[in-house]
């Protein structure tokens, strides 16, 4: 004991408290599912991962412009004139070509209504570096931010680990299907002030994780013209703009600044990612877009602690770049993730499991109240072991997303193929109509 | 404008508005007028040369050759497709498990595979960068010092402090024992810091040195593995040149040989930073590396990097490249070749104007000696000769007040950034300031007439024979 003290002492504060978040239980799932992975042909009686948030429907669209367009990359014969160029190129800036490219991507995401200016891209590792730091550059250790819950849990990590900022959680209920109003927003904001608590800003995810919802043109202008009247910034985390079920139907908060009168552009601030819209997360391309010159300069230096890859770069300025690509690319994306959506939900429908009705994202809310024991965490958990462990379904409870109420699990359906999500659905269509241990409401 | 910025100051963080990122200082003068006016050879010959950018550009013909033989390594060629999606997906901050067998592998080549690297404990991190920082936030408390011995990099005012919170205290090194990293400073650099009440939680080194070009002999770094354990406080390597040592007489010394030999020292402590940037030449990939003894570094430096993994599509080429025995042999074998004939050529040129180098053996640069170029022996004097050399010369160099060094005169130049003839004209140029100087000076010999009719020609230099001017 006197031995890990004085190892303790050795190490840094961040480096010995909990603030990356990695001990909650959100992560026995992840165990499980490794330990013991589905496969439709390889192992039927495996753990299906529903907790990963992935977009992998069209890989088979990208791997085709792969082949018809070798310059793309800088190791083919094709594009290996440009190797060193690439290579050496570690301007944080980052390559012209990849910040017209991403401006005209999240440009076209929003159906162009909107135009995104190249020189205000910012590059950084992944939006978990994107986030982390635009947080550096509005908030000092002990502001806090307002973060609507139930919210995606690295955001615990990832606003306030290094940071030293908190979160404070603007609480949404089941009783208007966790929709976000002013009204929410102000309370927490009023509460937060009593508590001496230095409120820098609002953080939006939108379209929502978890819930997979976009926010109302109505709702969306409120809180841009709440944050101005408080002079407290707005930061949109947009990264899932394009899973909308109907193409191009993503209101941004970047058109509708536009439409309130005398909205403070040094507030507004977006945090932009393809991991989610383009499937590919191990590229690590995150992106800071600041209509605040002072935070676009920080955010910029503060990028060489997470550039993305020059090669990256280039293969992806190439990809984004091919319009026609991108166009067909955005409408197949959105087809295939409402046709997933559907299929399971009406699946859930026939079985009379309710979830919140969404129109975006990767993933449902699924409301899985009535099987709870007593409506308490300790239930959910219980509930959530019992999914994991004998139904085989690795779900993300509720708890996890400091959601201010028990029975509320999140669903993710867009990183697997079509037989594994007919097994998986039968699997809680089974769950849901025996028990399975647990006590259920008469039908 | 004023209310402006006044609002601008509440709005933001005091990190955003403070001077913390370093770039208001001069050290960015010569960049500036280097990308208002860069050197190219037809376009413009008389264009400032680059030679303050510690770049390693020597060696891509043999990685080009490399790739033409190797297409499955990019997963974006016909023969590597296949493992696009797996690898697109793949966003563990773990890494590749092949990734970091490569580089472990890679580590052990470069110190002659006299130790061995495990896997388990590479750790990614945005670039060599990223990787101090994370190294900074994991051991050190905002206020907390790490000692470092001057001269060294500029960038670790901002890396190690700016978001940390963390303080340099430097440890001066002087001329007069080539700048040797000795007990006593060590010691007079921990008193210090005792006496102001900053708590010392470790100590950095950078081996080889920036802007040194030196490496450490066995025995101070066993000296300092004996003061870090006494004092109980970190050590961490940043060893980003290894693989740039120039001859084989001088083999480079690790701080993991060290310890390997001396078992009864407190692992713990010790932490290397890694890099593909400067030994590969890569520095557009952002392959950083957290090496650390210590398991519960390894497990909180993991978890960071999820602020700047190494993009999967790097990793995968990477590992390709570098599991490549053949290739990596002969490529670390071509590399140094390369990097000591260019040293060459490079000091025997300035011999032959009487500059003398400090005498190092590894790394992408040299460091002049310009001393008694200085008007005196200040910081001012050595400002003005940056500014001659800037914006007549032309050529962006760095000058010891950029290393907090702590005496002015010496001048880095980066050697292996450029191709022969564009190292040619540098030559040119110095060897013209030298006869320049001379003639200003009467330092050494009268110029001939030639001399003259040269010198007094504001003319840009276009490449020619050393001979001509000599």
């Amino acid at each position: 004991m006197a031995v890990e003290n004085r190892k303790q002492q050795l190490l840094s504060r961040i480096a010995t408290n909990d603030g990356h978040g990695e001990n909650s239980p959100y992560f026995h799932g992840w165990d499980a599912y490794e330990k013991n992975r589905f496969h439709p042909t390889q192992n039927r009686n495996g753990v299906i991962q529903m907790g990963l948030a992935e977009n992998q429907l069209c890989f088979d669209l990208i791997e085709k412009w792969i082949k018809e367009n070798p310059k793309a990359s800088i190791c083919t014969p094709e594009g290996v004139n440009e190797f060193k160029e690439i290579a050496i190129f570690q301007d944080y800036h980052g390559l012209k070509a990849f910040r017209e490219a991403v401006a005209k991507f999240m440009g076209k995401v929003r159906g162009n209504r909107v135009t995104f200016d190249p020189n205000r891209i910012v590059m950084s590792g992944g939006a978990t570096g994107a986030n982390e730091t635009i947080m550096f550059c509005l908030a000092d250790p002990g502001d806090a931010f307002l973060v609507p819950s139930p919210y995606y849990p690295a955001f615990d990590r990832d606003l306030g680990w290094r940071t030293r900022a908190q979160i404070v959680p603007v609480n949404c209920s089941s009783s208007n299907d966790f929709q976000l109003t002013r009204a929410a927003v102000e309370e927490a904001y009023e509460k937060a002030l009593e508590s001496n608590i230095n409120v820098k800003g609002l953080l939006l995810t939108n379209p929502s994780n978890p819930l997979g919802t976009t926010l109302e043109r109505e709702t969306l202008k409120a809180l841009v013209t709440f944050v101005n009247e408080k002079n407290i910034h707005l930061v949109c985390d947009e990264i899932y703009s394009a899973t909308t079920f109907t193409p191009s139907r993503f209101v941004s908060v970047a058109e509708v600044m536009q439409e309130v009168e005398h909205c403070n552009p040094d507030l507004i601030h977006i945090i932009y990612s393809l991991s989610k819209d383009l499937g590919l997360p191990g590229f690590r391309v995150g992106i800071v877009y600041s209509y605040n010159d002072a935070v676009v300069s920080c955010a910029r230096k503060m990028s060489s602690f997470g550039l993305v890859s020059s090669q990256s770069q280039h293969f992806l300025a190439a990809l984004l770049s091919d319009e026609e690509f991108i166009d067909n690319f955005l409408s197949e994306s959105s087809k295939r993730l409402a046709k997933r959506y559907r299929f399971l939900t009406e699946g859930l429908k026939k079985v009379r499991v309710s979830y919140v009705e969404s129109d975006a994202g990767l993933f449902f809310w699924m409301d899985l109240r009535r099987l709870l024991m007593e409506q308490t965490f300790d239930a959910e958990l219980e509930l959530w072991r019992v999914i994991v462990d004998d139904v085989k379904l690795n779900v993300s409870p509720g708890y996890s997303f400091h959601v201010s109420e028990p029975g509320w699990f999140r669903v993710c359906f867009a990183n697997m193929d079509d037989e594994t999500v007919k097994v998986a659905l039968n699997r809680i269509q089974a769950f849901v109509q025996t028990g399975n241990g647990t006590t259920e409401a008469s039908p | 404008m004023a209310a402006n910025l006044r609002n601008q100051n509440q709005l933001l963080s005091k990190m955003a508005i403070g001077d913390g990122h370093g770039e208001n200082s001069s050290y960015f003068d010569g960049w500036k007028a280097y990308d208002k006016y860069p050197y190219h050879p037809e376009e413009r010959p008389d264009g400032v040369i680059q030679m303050g950018l510690a770049e390693n550009q020597l060696c891509f013909d043999l990685i080009q050759d490399w790739l033409m033989k190797n297409p499955e390594a990019s997963i974006c060629s016909p023969d590597g497709v296949l493992n696009f999606k797996d690898t697109a997906i793949f966003s563990d901050y773990h890494g590749l498990p092949e990734f970091r067998e490569a580089i472990a592998k890679f580590m052990g080549k470069v110190r002659g595979d006299r130790v061995k690297f495990d896997p388990d404990r590479i750790v990614m991190s945005g670039g060599a960068t990223g990787a101090q920082e994370t190294i900074a936030f994991c051991l050190a408390d905002p206020g907390d010092a790490f000692l470092v011995p001057t001269p060294y990099y500029p960038g670790f005012d901002r890396v190690l402090t700016w978001r940390t919170g963390v303080q340099l205290v430097p440890v001066f090194c002087a001329s007069s024992n080539n700048f040797k990293i000795t007990k006593s400073a060590l010691e007079a650099a921990y008193g210090k810091a005792q006496e102001l009440n900053i708590r010392v939680k470790g100590l950095l080194i950078t081996n080889p040195s920036n802007p040194l070009g030196t490496i450490l002999d066995r025995e101070t770094l066993k000296e300092i593995v004996r003061f870090i354990n006494e004092k109980n406080i970190h050590l961490v390597c940043d060893e980003i040149y290894a693989a740039t040592v120039f001859t084989n007489q001088h083999n480079f010394v690790s701080v993991s040989e060290v310890i390997e030999e001396d078992t009864e020292r407190n692992r713990d402590l010790i932490h290397i930073v890694y890099s593909l940037s400067k030994d590969m030449g890569l520095p557009g990939f952002r392959v950083g590396i957290v090496y650390s003894y210590n398991d519960a570094v390894v497990n909180c430096a993991r978890k960071m990097s999820s602020f700047g993994l190494v993009s999967s599509q790097t990793q995968h080429l990477i590992a390709a490249m570098l599991s490549d025995d053949e290739f990596v042999d002969r490529f670390i074998a071509k590399s140094k070749e390369l990097l000591d004939k260019r040293r060459k050529f490079f000091t025997e040129g300035l011999e032959q104007v009487k500059i003398d180098c400090l005498n190092g053996n590894a790394s992408l640069f040299k460091r002049m000696d310009f001393r008694r170029l200085l008007k005196d022996q200040s910081f001012e004097a050595e400002m003005e000769l940056l500014r001659v050399i800037i914006n007549e010369i032309k050529l962006n160099v760095s000058p010891s007040s950029f290393f907090h060094c702590s005496e002015p005169g010496w001048f880095r130049v980066c050697i292996a950034n450029m191709d022969d003839s564009t190292m040619e004209v540098d030559l040119l140029r110095i060897t013209y300031f030298m006869l320049q100087n001379r003639y200003r000076n009467k330092v050494v010999k009268v110029p001939t007439k030639k001399q003259r009719q040269q010198s007094s020609l504001k003319r840009s230099l276009s490449r020619r024979k050393m001979e001509d001017f000599m």
